[in-house]
């Protein structure tokens, strides 16, 4: 039986506004179980914040409005009092931020901050939320704790701040964490040892994460699955395996396409996906990916008029696209041929 | 092994750094105020026989200023004159205005030949009134601004909103001339719950003090609690909408923790300048919030100082309010590293 830790249904985070009704998230649905990871990559603003901080509580007190379900461990938290969600927040759930600095309160020191997070879901004094911290800190890699704890967060490096972060959030052992976009604001070096780190943790403790980027390549290894959002809804939804080696939608391919290749060192990381991402008031008709689809005029129409429902195009494995298995085959083939043609050209070119 | 003395703490060695150039400031203050008292208007063609008629006052009799001229020694270098000046605020100094002999104990910051009195008790007398004044409407605008800035920044756009941004708004633009008029005119004359203001020291009956000087506290904190309403009220949305507020709900805390410690917290820093230096100014606004209420203060002490044109009377009040101006930023400075770390350095 799985241990379903977190079953997300139909979630819908409407936020009204003078311009009209922003649909950040529309209809998004995935379950996560104990001990591990899912992957939320899409471009920026298509939904993925506005998902995780819904799951967290954290948009009571906006105007914004919350259908669908978020059950975890069993509880429904759409609906649920604040100061229940309030409870869980932090110590049955936590989350750290793309931005560390500023996510930290410039005006209280590191292990204060960690303390405070123990203190309030633990009935302990001071002194012990205080060594707690020390020893978290130790934990998460910061050397010299004891006294490092003492330090206020512009005494602290990019990563390390990260890593007291993460600190804080594993204060009180969440069975669930969420990381937005940890490693954004760090530098190339860091990146990759705060991600072990969160992998490193997560054996440890045993516990669910969700990691969200615009990076496929930051997912590729620590995600057991995959989901794709594109203008707050679900693109493709898999296993991290089936979602790299047969990506079933024409906006995973774009992704694909444009990860950084460790077999090329280019220096454009990027080749973005062309047309710029959709706004969320006027969600373009049928499938909101058709104006930058090159696929588009191959579903008779359907991509502009018709929604595409999730289907399966593999066992366990979503897509929401009009091909058919036929169509996404051959387009995947041409596109792989093109982009290994388009490469050898490139380190040729290099080499001459 | 010998053992090493702990590193004072990062606050302690800055408090000293900043006593030790508030120190130096404070010499280079008083330089610049004996100059522009006793330089400019020499370069200004005033002759040192004019200066010294000015310093006895009104109708001065010729043997008099000369007297004063000599015993001042005003033809001296201005090196001399500070210096003798300084001798007197630590030793004293013996007047003699050829008609009356007049010693001026230390502090002496002059003597006024007008009033016939050395200038510092003078001033020392009028301390209380002002102290009493200033304190007062201090702690009323900055518990009442920062409290209607912080309501109002939680219930933004709601009717309370609105009414307490427009009054402050003209807090912010009435002269304390027009609110205290009108403020004795209703709760003094009209509804006499305040009758007869007048200053009555605290040692002596602390409720009559008190209830004496509740319409000058009204009117003088009004005006600043009106800014201060305002600037907590936009440092309030501000801050709330900081990354770090996030974060201290995603950890779970009470909301009253979340405004009071992480937001409040961090809102209140910029008001603690603006508050150290506004007690530092606040002599301006004591000035007219006594002449309104006939106090006899400080301020109103200055305003007769200028119009009987004593000059060791201004020379005196200004030296004070230059004092207090630097222990002001001297307590800014202090209060800013001790609320905000990343100013240690
Ligand atoms: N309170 C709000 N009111 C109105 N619109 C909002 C609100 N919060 C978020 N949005 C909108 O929702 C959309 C999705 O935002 P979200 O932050 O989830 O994107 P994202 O996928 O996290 O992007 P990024 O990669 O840049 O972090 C954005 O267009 C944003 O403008
Ligand atoms: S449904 Fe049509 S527009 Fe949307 S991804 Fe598939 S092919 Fe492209
Ligand atoms: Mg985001």
């Amino acid at each position: 039986m799985p241990d379903t830790l977190l079953d997300v249904a139909d979630l819908r985070i409407h936020f009204p506004t003078s311009d009209g009704l922003v649909k950040a998230v529309d209809g998004i649905s995935f379950s996560l179980e104990r001990g591990q990871t899912l992957g939320i990559v899409g471009e920026s603003g298509s939904g993925k914040s506005v998902t995780s901080l819904g799951i967290m509580g954290l948009h009571h007190g906006t105007n914004a409005q919350i259908t669908g379900h978020i059950k975890l461990d069993g509880e429904e938290l759409v609906g649920a009092t604040p100061g229940r969600v309030r409870e869980l927040r932090g110590s049955k759930m936590a989350m750290i931020f793309q931005d560390p600095l500023s996510s930290l309160h410039p005006y209280y020191t590191i292990g204060a901050q960690i303390a405070e997070a123990y203190l309030v879901h633990n009935q302990v004094g001071k002194k012990v939320a205080h060594k707690h911290a020390i020893d978290l800190l130790g934990r998460v890699g910061i050397p010299q704790p004891a006294s490092r704890a003492d330090d206020y967060p512009h005494q602290f490096s990019g990563g390390m701040r990260q890593r007291a972060m993460i600190a804080m959030a594993l204060s009180c052992d969440p069975e669930l964490l969420i990381a937005d976009e940890p490693t954004t604001a760090l530098d190339v070096t860091v990146q990759a040892q705060i991600l072990d780190l969160i992998w490193d943790l997560q054996q440890e403790y045993h516990s669910a994460v969700i990691i969200i980027t615009h990076d496929l390549g930051v997912v590729a290894e620590l995600s057991d699955d995959i989901l794709v959002m594109y203008a707050g809804r679900m693109a493709e939804y898999g296993s991290a395996e089936d979602t790299f080696d047969q990506p079933g939608h024409p906006y995973t391919w774009g992704l694909l396409a444009s990860m950084p290749r460790i077999d090329e060192a280019r220096l454009e990381r990027l080749v973005p996906i062309k047309g710029t991402p959709p706004s969320l008031i006027n969600v373009p008709s049928g499938c909101a990916f058709h104006p930058r689809c090159r696929y588009a005029g191959f579903t008779g129409g359907r991509s502009q008029t018709e929604v595409p429902e999730l289907r399966e195009v593999s066992p366990g494995h979503l897509a929401a696209c009009h091909l058919t298995g036929d169509q996404r085959r051959k387009f995947r083939t041409e596109l792989v041929l093109e982009e290994t043609e388009a490469s050898t050209a490139r380190m040729t070119q290099g080499e001459a | 092994m010998t053992a090493r003395a702990p590193a004072p703490h990062p606050v302690i060695t800055f408090i000293v750094r900043r006593l030790i150039a508030t120190v130096f400031l404070l010499i280079v203050v008083s330089m610049i105020t004996f100059a522009i008292f006793f330089l400019l208007p020499r370069l200004a063609g005033q002759t040192t026989r004019g200066l010294a008629s000015q310093y006895i006052g009104r109708n001065p009799t010729p043997a008099a200023v000369h007297a004063i001229e000599q015993q001042l020694g005003l033809d001296a270098p201005l090196p001399v004159q500070y210096g003798r000046f300084l001798r007197g605020i630590v030793l004293g100094e013996h007047f003699n205005a050829g008609t009356s002999k007049a010693y001026c104990p230390p502090p002496c910051f002059g003597y006024s030949f007008k009033n016939q009195q050395p200038v510092w008790p003078m001033m020392v007398s009028g301390l209380p009134v002002t102290i009493s004044l200033a304190a007062g409407a201090a702690i009323l605008w900055l518990v009442g601004g920062v409290a209607i800035g912080v309501i109002s920044a939680l219930r933004r756009g709601t009717l309370f909103d609105r009414f307490s941004m427009g009054v402050a708004l003209a807090g912010v633009s009435l002269p304390i001339f027009f609110t205290g008029l009108i403020a004795l005119e209703l709760f003094s004359y009209k509804w006499p719950i305040f009758p007869n203001v007048q200053f009555v020291p605290f040692t002596q009956n602390p409720l009559l003090w008190a209830r004496n000087l509740v319409l000058p506290w009204i009117v003088l904190a009004f005006l600043y609690a009106a800014l201060y309403a305002r600037l907590t009220r936009a440092g309030m949305l501000e801050t709330m909408s900081e990354d770090y507020i996030r974060t201290a709900r995603a950890k779970g805390l009470p909301e009253r923790t979340v405004i009071f410690k992480h937001g409040l917290r961090a809102a209140l820093t910029p008001i603690v300048t603006i508050f150290g230096m506004d007690i530092g100014l606040l002599l301006g606004g004591a000035i007219l919030t006594e002449v309104t209420f006939s106090l006899h203060g400080l301020g109103l002490f200055t305003v007769e100082a200028i119009q009987n044109q004593d000059l060791p009377e201004i020379l005196g009040v200004t030296l004070l309010a230059a004092f207090f101006i630097v222990i002001a930023n001297l307590v800014v400075d202090v209060l800013y590293a001790v609320v905000d770390p990343r100013v240690r350095r």
